[in-house]
This record gives C-alpha cells, structure tokens and sequence, in this order.
C-alpha cells in the first residue's frame, strides 16, 4: 500500500529523468510490449462483440448454424414485457448500489486520508474484496436465510420480525445490492483514497490556516478536487453494476417472480437455457448501446478528463 | 466491479475447458464415456459397467458423475465444443429439446438397441422416449412416482394412527380429511394445533405439510401434481408432445387455488419461508422439524432412510399414497430415466451395446438390490420392493401401486421445454407468493400455445 500521502508535486516534478535530445523510433519495440495484451482484446473483445452484432440479426441455436433473420430479434424485445422489467430491476439495482457504495466509499476513504495512516487498517478494509462473488453470494445466502440465517436469529433478539431478504419481492434487490455494495465498498474506497493522494497536503494547509474544520475542508477542497477521480470511479462501477450476475445466479436465479431478473442474467438465461442465442445476443447489443450512452453522459458531466488542480 | 462478467466467462469458459480434458467427444477405443447426476446411483451402475467389460473383451465403460445442474451445463458445453459422452442419463424435462436440438441418435437405427420392445418395461415407459418423428431417443432404466412422506414422531405426538394416512380424500372446496390431517399436525408457536380455536398462523412452528416451491418448473411434481392430477386435469392435450395447454382450465386453477391457500392458512410454508430459489426440499423440511409430512418422489427413499433427528438418532419416517381426489382416485405422476446416446459419439455401435445392457434384465436386477431407485423392468422393481422391506423395514407399496392399480398420468414431454419453464415458473411463483390469483394462469396458457402456432 502506498504511504507517500506527504509527498507534493514539486518533488515528483524534479526526479524526472532528463530526455535524450536524439529520439529514437520506439514504435515497433512498443508494438512488441502491446502485442500480448493486443491479441487478447482482439480475440476475447473486439472479434465476440462483433460476432455477438451479427447473432443478433440471427435464428442461433448454437448447434445449427444461424439463419438471418434482420430485426426479428430487435422487434421481439421491444415488444418482450420480461426485457423492459429486467431493464427496470437492474436500473433499480445500479441506483441503490451506486449510491450506497459511492458515499460509503467516499466516507472511508476520506476516513483512512485523514484520520489514520495505519496500514493494516487501511488493509482491512480492502478484504471483502478479496472474497469471490460466488462465495460472498453463497456466505449471505447463508446468514440471511429466513429460517436458520444467524442474520434472522440477530433481527428477532432485537424483537424485529424476520425478514425474508432474498424470498421477497420488495427485499431481494435491495439485499443483493447491499451485498455487492459489502463486497466492493473496499475497492472503490481504495481508488478513492488513490484520488486524495493527488491533493496535495497545502492546500489543507492553507484551510486550516484559515480556520476551517474536517467537514468544511472535505466540502470545500476535498470533493471538488476529486471530481475526476470520482467521474472515473462512477464509470468503472456504473458499467460493472449493470453487469450483475454472479449473485443473482447463486441467490435467487431472478425470482421471486421477476423482481431479481437483472438483464445480465436474463441474457443468460436466455442464451444457455432457452438456446436463442439471436435474442440474446440481440439483447447485449441493447446492454452495450445504454452502456456507451450512460457512460459518455457520465463523462460529460463529471468532466472526468480535466482537473480543477491547476 | 468489472470482474463480474469476466467471473461468469471465466467459469464458463472453465467448464468448456475441463469438458475438452478428455480425447474430444466421448471415448476412444473401445472406452465408452457414460454420464450420470445422482451419485446414490453409481456404485449401482459401476456394478454393471464391471459386469459389461468382463462379458465384452475390448469394451469398457467410463462412469462420470457431475451434481444435477452442472451435469446439464457440462453436457450442454460437450454438445458444443464436441466434448461429450457417447452415453448419458437422460430425463423427460430436458430430452424434447435435445431432440429439437438433434444431438441425440436414434436408438432404433443402433444394431444392439434395434430390437427394444416397449412392453419390456412397465406400461407407458418406453413410449415416452419415442420423438415426434417416431424414433427411439431413449431407453428406459428407471421410473418414479410420488407419495406422502411422514416423520413418525410427529404424528405420534399429534395422536394420528398411521393407518388413517391410506384412506386420505381431498377435495377443492373445504380440502377434505387430508386438509383436517394437514392442520392438526400443524402446530404455532404457542402450541396451539391448526383445527384449534386461537391458532396464529402467522406464527407457526411446525406445518402440517411441507413445500417444495411452486412447481412451475417440472409440473408440480413433487408439488401439486398429485392434486391436479386426481382432480382428473392432464396439462397437455395429448402426450408425448402436445401442442395445446389447459392451465385455462378452471379443475386446474381451483385445485391450485386450494393448493397454495394451504400457505396462506399456515398449514404449508410460505414462499418466503423456505427461501425461494434455494428451498430446502421436504426431507430437510422433515429432519429440522418445520414440516410433518410432505409429497416426495421414490428416488428420495435412501435419502429420507438417512435422515436423523437432533441426537443424531436415526429419525423414523413413513411412507403413505397421495390422498383420493375428486375424481374418487389417486394420482401421480409417472416419470422415468433413460439412457440415451449422443450424435457426438465416434463408436455408436458400441455405445449401442453399453446401453442395450443398461436396460437388460441383469442390469437392472443389480440397480433393483441396490435400492435407490425403481428399476423399467417390472421384475427388478419388485427386488427393489424386496430390498426395502427386508433392509430398511420400510413399506414402498404407495408408489408401486399407483403404477399397479394404473392411477399414474405421465410426465408431459413437449416441444420448446425450456421455453414453456420460462414462462410458467415466474408466474407459478407469483400464485404460490400471492401475489396474483390461479386465473392469471390463463394469460401463460394462451403465451404457450402462441409459442405452439409459431413454430407450427
């Protein structure tokens, strides 16, 4: 982990190697780093997603070969009711576990900045994310089970009524938002902390010079200088909580009813165990279209590319 | 974050992996790959293997047994990277959509499988294995039916003669001396008993009967099906492979509506209680004490055999037939295995001969002693009978007589299976929970027979 929260910039500025005046072509020596990395995107993103583009436009069982049937698939999920309600439950779910773990995260990061520099401390923090999904899913699935969860014994000695968290409607998905948000609160309170590192230690100086307190230099110095940060961090968790699946699968497989049926899993269940894979693949052509647009829309407002730092 | 779909590709990706392992589809000289899901059945069909390679000089058998969801994933995976078994168990819920799919070999066109006879096995079986175009995708091994489990100590403390349990009646009105024993051997957390003024049943400690989900995703099986069933209604309009549904029918919805209202009356969990998508099944219902009885298929006898109570003690179960319905009857569903051989297969004339023996008289004579399931053949279900009586002490006559007495109606095998559970499960589930009623069912049905006048 790193401890260099008192270093300022003009420091970093001056250990800078000096440039050789002769530059050199290195483009083919970079090429040769990249080419690993290049042939995986090639292979497992760019030739599925446009493999995946064309299935859409297909009668695809998987075993025959596809047979073209242009906007079939398209015209079938406007009209599919199941695809707009899985739309609405997995926004529902992208809203409270944006929102939750963005403050939370905001609020422990900010915690481990400013009031302990322990590194172990600042470890712990990180270890649900060391948890796989499936067990997290699994472990929850367990201690909120509504007749044996040690969760339901805890509510019931505090005289509350049990909760059927994973088995009710109204519950599921604020219970599987709540868990994602336990497992990856950790990380993005780290990439939040990584953020704060860029501040730099005077300005705070000059805050507290002036007489402002914790909350007031955390209004008025902290958020706005980690606004790209935190345009950066929304992209990176927005994107991957559209994409929930693990959980769903292991907990609920989208009941009860629909009220769990996330698009992600919706996909899958149509691709893997309906075998139309035509719809399905029209259906994350749809995922990718909201994801770029949410995505550029987020870019926009956060500004995420500039910097107020300078 | 991000990891989250890579976690699923990763997984998928393992398992697509693991099933190239092997030497490509199936096994190679002489070697043939068999897969099944229930390991209380292997040691069985080891036996078997065993006794085929020593009458097959070259041949013998590769036995693979993989947990019930990941079997139809691997096999699912096999299918698609030319990774799968020469032979694999088979079941009536699945094999309409790998016949659709054509990944299965007709048996009838296999020299050693040529000559199997429906009238070898008990009544209905092998007919259920025959595809719409008239060949043989399946050759039967074993069958199963339903019937009520009970734990003995419960009905002990609630003064119940085990004996009333044979002479049970339902009816969908008032639910009949079935739904009297229901309640009285439901009990709320204040000790009352459901046929006692001031039970609560919101809080209730014991059911009188479990819950195995809504059934929405293999036709009430081990749920309503015995109820609908005896109520004289039929989900399809001829089987195998209808073409119309009849959840439109009021016989049916009015048996659901009764059937789910138990939940409501605290005589049955709830939805919520047993946990959804992850329910316990009713022999853990059983054991934990939350249930008192409950409707449970045969190949569960070993299982609740096993079952202990909170010392540790053996727990004393017994088994008695669903309860006489409407129609002055009994019913469950008759549902069976089979074995059948993949087009994936690079030695089919062998697989033939592998699967010609499965369904033989000594094979099925050995899975019969083994006890875990009723073997297709009617003489090795009566060694299972045998075996139970004299090993566990335990009376199995309430599932063989409903195929005796010819009470049974057959697993509906259809077209687009996998279509039609997607369907019918979520809104199955939303009866169960409550949510909506019985007659939001005639909405699915009219969805499942479009799905009939697409393809047709």
């Amino acid at each position: 982990m790193a401890t260099t929260t008192t270093r300022s910039p003009a420091a970093t500025g001056t250990t800078t190697a000096p440039r050789t005046p002769r530059r050199r072509d290195d483009s083919r020596l970079a090429l040769l780093f990249i080419l690993p990395a290049l042939i995986g995107f090639l292979v497992f993103m760019v030739w599925p997603t446009l493999r995946g583009i064309y299935l859409s436009f297909t009668r695809f069982n998987l075993l025959t070969p596809p047979e073209f049937n242009g906007m079939d698939n398209y015209v079938r999920m406007v009209q599919d009711p199941v695809f707009w309600n899985s739309l609405k439950v997995t926004i529902w779910y992208v809203f409270l576990n944006i929102l939750f773990q963005t403050i939370l995260a905001l609020i422990i990061a900010v915690m481990m900045q400013r009031l302990t520099k322990r590194t172990w401390l600042r470890g712990i923090v990180l270890t649900p994310y060391l948890v796989s999904n499936v067990v997290a899913a699994m472990i929850f699935l367990w201690v909120l089970d509504f007749q044996l969860g040690i969760g339901n014994k805890l509510l019931e000695v505090i005289g509350v009524e049990r909760i059927a968290f994973f088995s009710s409607e109204a519950w599921v998905i604020p219970t599987i938002a709540g868990v994602n948000v336990w497992r990856h609160v950790g990380y993005t309170a780290l990439l939040i902390f990584a953020g704060l590192q860029t501040i730099p230690e005077t300005v705070y100086e000059a805050g507290r010079i002036d007489g402002a307190g914790e909350p007031r230099m955390f209004r008025s110095i902290t958020v706005p200088l980690l606004r790209p940060i935190l345009g950066l961090v929304l992209i990176i968790t927005v994107v991957g909580s559209f994409q929930v699946f693990d959980t769903v699968a292991i907990a609920t497989r989208g009941g009860p009813v629909d009220s769990s049926r996330v698009l992600q899993y919706y996909i899958y269940d149509v691709a893997f165990g309906r075998f139309q894979f035509g719809y399905a693949s029209a259906m994350s052509v749809a995922l990718l279209i909201v994801l770029m647009i949410i995505t550029f829309l987020q870019y926009r407002l956060t500004r995420a590319s500039t910097s107020d730092l300078n | 974050m991000m990891r989250r779909l890579k976690v699923g590709a990763a997984a998928l990706t393992m398992a697509l992996l693991t099933a190239c392992g092997g030497s490509g589809a199936g096994g190679t000289d002489g070697v043939i790959e068999y897969w099944l899901w229930d390991s209380g059945q292997q040691p069985g069909y080891q036996k078997c293997a065993d006794s085929f390679a020593r009458q097959n000089p070259g041949l013998s058998v590769r036995i693979s047994q993989y947990g019930w969801d990941t079997y139809w994933q691997k096999l699912t995976a096999g299918f698609i990277a030319d990774a799968a078994p020469d032979v694999f168990t088979d079941h009536l819920a699945r094999f309409a959509q790998f016949a659709d799919l054509k990944v299965l070999r007709p048996l009838d066109e296999l020299g050693p499988t040529k000559d199997i006879q429906d009238g070898d096995y008990q009544e209905g079986l092998a007919e259920l294995w025959k595809g719409q175009d008239g060949h043989r995708y399946g050759s039967p091994k074993d069958w199963d039916t339903v019937a009520l489990f009970y734990s003995v100590p419960a009905l002990k403390e609630a003064g119940v003669d085990p004996a009333e349990l044979r002479n049970l009646s339902w009816n969908p009105q008032d639910g009949g001396t079935f739904e009297k024993l229901v309640a009285h051997l439901t009990v709320d957390a204040n000790g009352k008993r459901g046929d006692e003024p001031g039970f609560d049943s919101n809080h209730v400690k014991v059911h009188g009967m479990s819950a195995e989900g809504s059934g929405g995703s293999g036709w009430g099986q081990t749920q309503w099906s015995a109820f609908t069933g005896s109520a004289g209604w039929q989900a399809t309009d001829k089987n195998p492979w209808g073409t119309h549904f009849n959840l439109d029918q009021p016989v049916f919805q009015d048996t659901l509506k009764w059937y789910f209202g138990l939940a409501q009356k605290g005589y049955m969990p709830t939805y919520a209680e047993i946990g959804g998508a992850n329910s316990i099944g009713t022999d853990k219902q059983i054991q934990s004490g939350i249930s008192a009885m409950g409707i449970s298929g045969s190949w569960m006898i070993s299982t609740f055999t096993k079952l202990t109570d909170e010392n540790g003690k053996p727990l004393e179960i017994g088994i008695a037939p669903t309860p006489i319905g409407p129609t002055g009857k009994r019913a469950s569903m008759f549902n069976g295995l089979a074995d059948s051989i993949t087009t994936l297969s690079k030695q089919p004339e062998n697989a033939a001969k592998w699967v010609k023996f499965l369904s033989g008289a000594e094979c099925q004579k050995i899975i019969g002693e083994s006890g875990v399931v009723f073997p297709a053949r009617p003489e090795a279900t009566e060694l299972a009978i045998q075996y139970n009586k004299k090993e566990r002490n335990l009376d199995v006559t309430p599932f063989t007589d409903q195929v005796k007495e010819k009470t049974t109606f057959l697993f509906p095998v259809t077209s687009n299976a996998a279509d039609i559970v997607a369907l019918v499960n979520p809104r199955m589930d939303s009866v169960y929970i409550g949510s909506d009623p019985p007659s939001s069912l005639t909405r699915v049905n009219d969805q499942l027979n479009d799905l009939f006048k697409v393809v047709g």
